[in-house]
């Protein structure tokens, strides 16, 4: 049983130097896993289903190529829906990049930078909720500064709620985040810590 | 839509917040901060209260935690850079203002927006603005040489692991930001 995803996934081993240094911000360490609690193993899985959850997760990990925490969700996925996995890994492929980039309008034109956009390859493999939160997830993991109302409009024609598109908002988000500090503390730990 | 600015933002959702009458104590508990009640972004997470809660403890901790570790000044810049590196311009705008608080440097924030984050900076700030947009790319390119550039500037581990907490975090907050809604011009 894991009890702290980011210390599994960053390799921090308990009373190491790391375990001390993450105690120094007690909530912050409490609460990340919290987050990932809440978003995928919630007491109820209101507009968003476990399924949805944990295929989103697997594609968004995968498109930051970390290859640990990608394969940490996707044997997650693997497990509730072996099926969809071969999918997913299909769409990572296929929506690679390198971020942030996107196109500014009006004042900030000069500063941008084009780039792909992804649309599911395969839309009849995920289904039309999830191919359009992939292309949602997408959007926000490169190139969130051209994300608009019409992302959203296309969410909801995909049947997407008000609610379950914070909810999916909040899980890809949090993603980039968890993923990033497992990044930062992976370094630190492999350097050895020294303070 | 405003270019990179110090100025008090408004900020517009897209989608319907709750309204102050729907708020129950469990969405209360989740906003954590009573001043959060009146914001439109705040009431918008509170659609999912679960995660608006815990991720309102991590940011406060990130960000507010006093016990040692990189001084509140610096924790704002890694935020501003990460928010100018994505495009956030309503995050930048509002750290920008606590980094240039905080350390008294408001010039050289305001460089950070107007130029970007490849502006001129003296060498800690230069190694804190690269590691958080090193580790704001996707795939993250935050390496050991980055590290090193922190040690250097004088960091130790708990200051290292701030700069990437406040960095992260604005992996998570600008998406928010930037997909929810938008910024205005006059501040609500």
């Amino acid at each position: 049983m894991i009890t702290d995803v980011i210390d599994h996934l960053a390799g921090i081993a308990p009373g190491s130097s790391l375990d001390r240094l993450r105690d120094r911000r007690p909530d912050a360490r409490e609460h990340a896993q919290r987050s990932y609690d809440v978003l995928f193993t919630p007491d109820d899985e209101g507009e968003v289903t476990l399924v949805e959850r944990d295929a989103v997760a697997a594609f968004v990990t995968g498109l930051h190529q970390d290859l640990t925490v990608a394969r940490f969700y996707a044997d997650r996925l693997a497990e509730l829906s072996p099926g969809l996995l071969k999918a997913v890994e299909y769409e990572v492929e296929a929506g690679r990049a390198t971020g942030p980039y996107g196109v500014y309008a009006g004042v900030l034109a000069a500063e941008s930078e084009e780039g792909p956009r992804y649309r599911a390859s395969d839309p009849a493999a995920l289904g039309v909720r999830l191919a359009a939160a992939f292309e949602h997830a997408h959007l926000l993991v490169f190139r969130p500064r051209e994300a608009g109302r019409d992302a959203l409009a296309a969410l909801r024609r995909a049947g997407w709620s008000e609610t379950g598109i914070v909810t999916l908002s909040q899980l890809v988000a949090f993603l980039s985040f968890q993923v990033r500090v497992i990044t930062g503390l992976r370094l630190l730990n492999q350097e050895g810590v020294t303070a | 839509m405003t270019g990179f600015t110090t100025d008090r933002l408004g900020w517009r959702p897209w989608l319907a917040p709750l309204t102050e009458e729907e708020l129950t104590d469990a969405h209360h508990e989740a906003l954590v901060d009573r001043a959060r009640a009146t914001s439109p972004y705040f009431l918008l997470l509170a659609r999912d209260p679960g995660i608006l809660h815990a991720r309102t403890k991590t940011d406060q901790d990130i960000f507010y935690n006093p016990d040692g570790g990189l001084p509140r000044a610096e924790r704002e810049l890694a935020a501003t850079a990460t928010s100018r590196h994505n495009g956030c311009v309503f995050c930048a705008s509002v750290h920008a203002r606590f980094a240039g608080h905080h350390s008294k440097r408001p010039g050289d924030v305001r460089r950070l927006l107007d130029e970007g984050v490849s502006a001129r900076q003296d060498d800690r700030w230069r190694a804190v603005i690269d590691a958080a947009v090193a580790l704001a790319d996707t795939p993250s390119r935050l390496g050991p040489e980055h590290i090193a550039a922190l040690r250097a500037a004088g960091l130790d581990d708990l200051a290292i692991s701030d700069a990437v907490h406040a960095g992260a975090f604005f992996g998570w907050a600008n998406r928010l930001m930037l997909s929810l809604g938008e910024p205005t011009l006059e501040d609500r």
